[in-house]
């Protein structure tokens, strides 16, 4: 399955993403420990990121960064901005 | 928290305190085992929860020979501390730990094919003052990804040794041993700046008034509301809060830093400067076998499916691949107590052996098998990677009851037992989560009630070759039930808080390690064999004599006498006239109110009470009630293949001469055992856990409760529907 990237540059908080889409994390909100727990697991600026999928009943939902897979839950995606790139992750 | 300077030189003969640091996942169990063999032993520290292994090593450097004495800290992702155990991390490498001095040396273990995600750790412990030392693992898993990690080079960027080690292959390891004596012997700290000059400066200023170690002082002063700060307030009281809000608002408005996310923005940038240009990646645009497997193996609708298939597969595969090796066991522990019978002579002793010490360790010895079986799944689970796949699809539904996805795997190793199941309930950070996890883990069936289950299945449930395959899922699938509903209810009355966060990696796929599977085989099955050695041969004792006294007739014989003197069928019902008027059989007739609702009589009742400090007597004290004696069988029922419990049990009968086990009263035994907490180590672990009697008391009581009610219901409600099939 490939992923229907749209044709031009979207912005979007993570959670609310389809499968599949690549993109390119814009900006982390917040400057609290929830912000900081993100950052240090290696959700950061500029880091490529793919959508994998969600688990049953939508939540949590799984990504790829560059070098790794993280699952994660809404509540916390949607602090992660993210714009689709033509980027490839790996 | 004022030891900071104890760190003094080792003196010649004196071992190097050496602490291993690195992100979960990364080999660093594999390479602590790999580097201290077989000697090593697990520290007790007061008012942590969390294991720490420490194991003792040589090493050659330069052609001498010297010590090490290697700590393995908790896997973790950073510094930062979000709960006492985490804050070990903190107090092992700045030697505010216990009777630990500084450490001369760390290693600080990291991913080579997730080099700058497991840099993060390295970058907060080169700051610490002491000689790091790099070890790079997965080096060949990174270079089939691609990705390929010049360490000469990244050594020379970073200033320290840096080696690859491949510890499953044992590769590397003589090299690490040499770097790591260097860097001791050397005593040079790397000297790396990545924090803003205002930061550096507040922390040393807080470490001299406080007299504190400058790494705790960091911790303390980013981390808001985390650990170091709960512990800075409890000892240092008032002023240091107050000193400590000072320079935070200091730092915020006068240099506008942000502080809790102050280390990840200025880390990531210097590894990546540190990384630009030691690592290349060639074009490699496959998606990786993990992407592809994890399409199916998370999906919503075919990952719930394969999840279920699997649990379903394996509880089958216990049922069928142990039976052969528990009938031998069985014979071969029946032989030894008719045999050890005849050399003993009669009397009070040869009874307490035969009846008591063999069947009661034999009865759990045979039960070995079963737990090999789970303990390589689970091992194999784990290692392979499946594990956060189970955590992750169950994570939504665990969060509907109040519990983290992270509760589920301490949830499933409760299976093999729940005191290891309690234990890695550490990692959830968050403490009325881990409560919740703690209180309700003894609600899984673990490998102690395997035994009754197989019993009674194998009796009573297996007309069929799916049924006992189905009822044993089933009974799994109790706990799996009751387990998230109590959690529901705690959590929604004397655990209601916030929802806390849930963040979980979900490692590679790979083949799991044999070596790393055989390992978690032997150690749960030497330490579930030291248990049948001490507690539950101390309760078969106890059982036993509550069993076996008073033994004399009311002409003043010895019991088991007269029945020997007696002659066939009169056997069965002279040892139940015996049986019946023990101590504990007269407790148990005093209960038979109780005893009715459920459908037992004083026998169960009785086998029912024996197991209560440890669950894995039950089938042993279903023994003695039940006369398994092999001497009498032998004699008595005589058939070779009648000599089983089993048939013991199906023969049984109640006063009017019916048949004491129906499916629902086999049922209800087996709903009260899989509710019931029947278990003093659980217990002890919990008040250890949780510093407090008060949850295990409450444990005890709900579960006792509980199994109770649910006994009831399955009887009741089982004898109605037994009442409609045959009217
Ligand atoms: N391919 C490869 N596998 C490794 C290496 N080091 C460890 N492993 C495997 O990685 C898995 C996880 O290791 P473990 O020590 O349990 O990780 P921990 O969570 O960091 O303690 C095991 O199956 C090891 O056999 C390595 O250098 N290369």
């Amino acid at each position: 399955m490939t992923s229907q990237q749209p044709p031009f540059a979207v912005e979007k908080s993570l959670d609310k993403w389809p499968l599949q889409i690549q993109g390119e994390i814009v900006s982390v909100e917040g400057t609290d420990s929830v912000a900081c727990r993100l950052l240090e697991m290696g959700i950061l600026e500029g880091e490529p990121i793919r959508i994998l999928g969600y688990a049953p009943l939508g939540d949590p939902m799984e990504i790829r960064l560059r070098d790794f897979q993280l699952s994660l839950r809404l509540s916390e995606a949607q602090r992660v901005t993210v714009r689709t790139a033509p980027l490839p992750v790996d | 928290m004022d030891t900071f300077d104890k760190g003094s030189g080792p003196t010649h003969g004196k071992p190097f305190q050496v602490a291993l640091l690195g992100n979960p996942n990364t080999g660093k169990t594999t390479l602590f085992n790999a580097l201290s063999g077989l000697r090593h032993r697990t520290g007790n520290y007061p008012g942590v929860t969390v294991e720490v292994r420490k194991g003792a090593l040589k090493a050659s450097f330069n052609g001498t020979d010297h010590d090490i004495d290697l700590l393995d800290l908790p896997g973790t992702y950073s510094l930062a501390a979000r709960s006492p155990d985490e804050l070990l991390a903190v107090d092992v490498v700045t030697g505010c730990f216990g009777e630990s001095s500084r450490p001369d040396a760390l290693v600080c273990m990291a991913d080579a094919s997730n080099l700058e995600r497991s840099l993060y750790l390295f970058s907060q412990a080169v700051e610490l003052g002491v000689p790091v030392v790099l070890a790079l693992s997965m080096v060949d898993l990174a270079a089939k990804q691609g990705i390929k990690v010049d360490t000469r080079k990244l050594s020379e960027q970073l200033g320290l040794a840096v080696i690859a080690v491949n510890a499953t292959k044992g590769t590397g390891l003589r090299e690490l041993k040499a770097a790591i004596i260097e860097a001791a012997l050397g005593k040079v700290a790397p000297n790396a700046q990545m924090l803003p000059e205002a930061v550096k400066s507040t922390q040393a200023e807080l470490a001299k008034a406080w007299n504190c170690h400058p790494g705790f002082v960091l911790r303390a002063l980013v981390d808001e509301g985390g650990e170091a700060e709960k512990r800075l307030t409890a000892q240092k009281g008032a002023t240091a809060v107050a000193e400590l809000q000072a320079a935070r608002q200091k730092l915020t408005t006068q240099h506008q830093i942000a502080l809790p996310v102050l280390e990840p923005r200025c880390r990531y940038p210097w590894i990546r400067k540190q990384v630009a240009g030691t690592v290349e990646r060639s074009q490699n645009n496959q998606k990786g076998f993990t992407e592809k497997a994890d399409r199916w193996l998370v999906h919503p609708f075919y990952g719930t499916g394969i999840f279920l298939l699997i649990m379903l597969f394996f509880f089958q595969a216990i049922f069928v691949l142990a039976k052969p090796v528990m009938e031998w066991l069985g014979e071969l522990t029946d032989g030894l107590a008719s045999w050890l019978g005849g050399q003993l002579g009669p009397g009070p002793f040869n009874s307490l052996v035969c009846e008591g010490v063999i069947p009661g360790v034999g009865a759990v010895l045979v039960f070995l098998p079963q737990i090999l079986i789970l303990f390589a799944f689970m091992g194999v689970l784990e290692d392979c990677g499946y594990m956060a796949r189970a955590a992750f699809l169950m994570d939504r539904l665990m969060a509907r009851c109040g519990l983290s996805g992270k509760a589920f795997i301490p949830l499933l190793s409760s299976l093999g037992c729940a005191v290891p199941g309690i234990l890695s309930t550490r990692v959830i950070e968050n403490r009325r989560d881990r409560l919740a996890a703690i209180v309700v883990a003894p609600l899984m069936s673990c490998s102690a009630r395997l035994p009754v289950y197989v019993l009674l299945t194998g009796a009573f449930l297996s007309q069929t070759w799916w049924l006992p395959g189905l009822t044993l899922f089933g009974l799994y699938m109790i706990g799996f039930v009751v387990a998230p509903l109590v959690a529901w209810t705690l959590k929604s009355t004397l655990l209601a808080g916030e929802k806390p966060i849930f963040m979980l990696e979900m490692p590679p796929f790979r083949v799991p390690a044999v070596k790393v599977v055989a390992r978690r085989m032997v150690e749960a099955a030497w330490e579930f064999l030291a248990r049948a050695g001490t507690l539950i041969l101390a309760s078969m004792v106890v059982v036993w004599a509550l069993l076996h006294y008073p033994s004399t007739t009311p002409d003043g014989k010895y019991w088991p006498e007269v029945i020997e003197e007696s002659k066939g069928e009169d056997r069965l019902v002279l040892l139940e006239q015996w049986k019946s008027n023990t101590i504990l059989a007269r407790v148990s007739r005093s209960l038979d109110p109780l005893w009715a609702p459920v459908g037992w009589d004083w026998r169960i009742g009785a086998a029912a009470l024996a197991s209560f400090p440890a669950r894995e007597v039950v089938v042993a004290s279903l023994g003695i009630v039940f006369g398994q004696d092999p001497e009498w069988e032998e004699t008595a029922v005589g058939d070779e293949s009648e000599k089983r419990l089993a048939s013991r049990l199906q023969e049984a009968k109640r006063a009017d001469g019916s048949r004491l086990f129906t499916i629902p009263t086999a049922l209800s035994l087996l709903v009260f055992v899989a509710l019931c907490c029947q278990c003093v180590s659980t217990l002890a672990v919990m008040a250890r856990e949780t510093r407090s009697w008060k949850w295990p008391a409450f444990t005890f009581a709900y579960m006792t409760t509980l199994a109770y009610l649910g006994a009831i219901l399955v009887f009741q409600v089982g004898t109605m529907l037994e009442g409609w099939i045959r009217p």
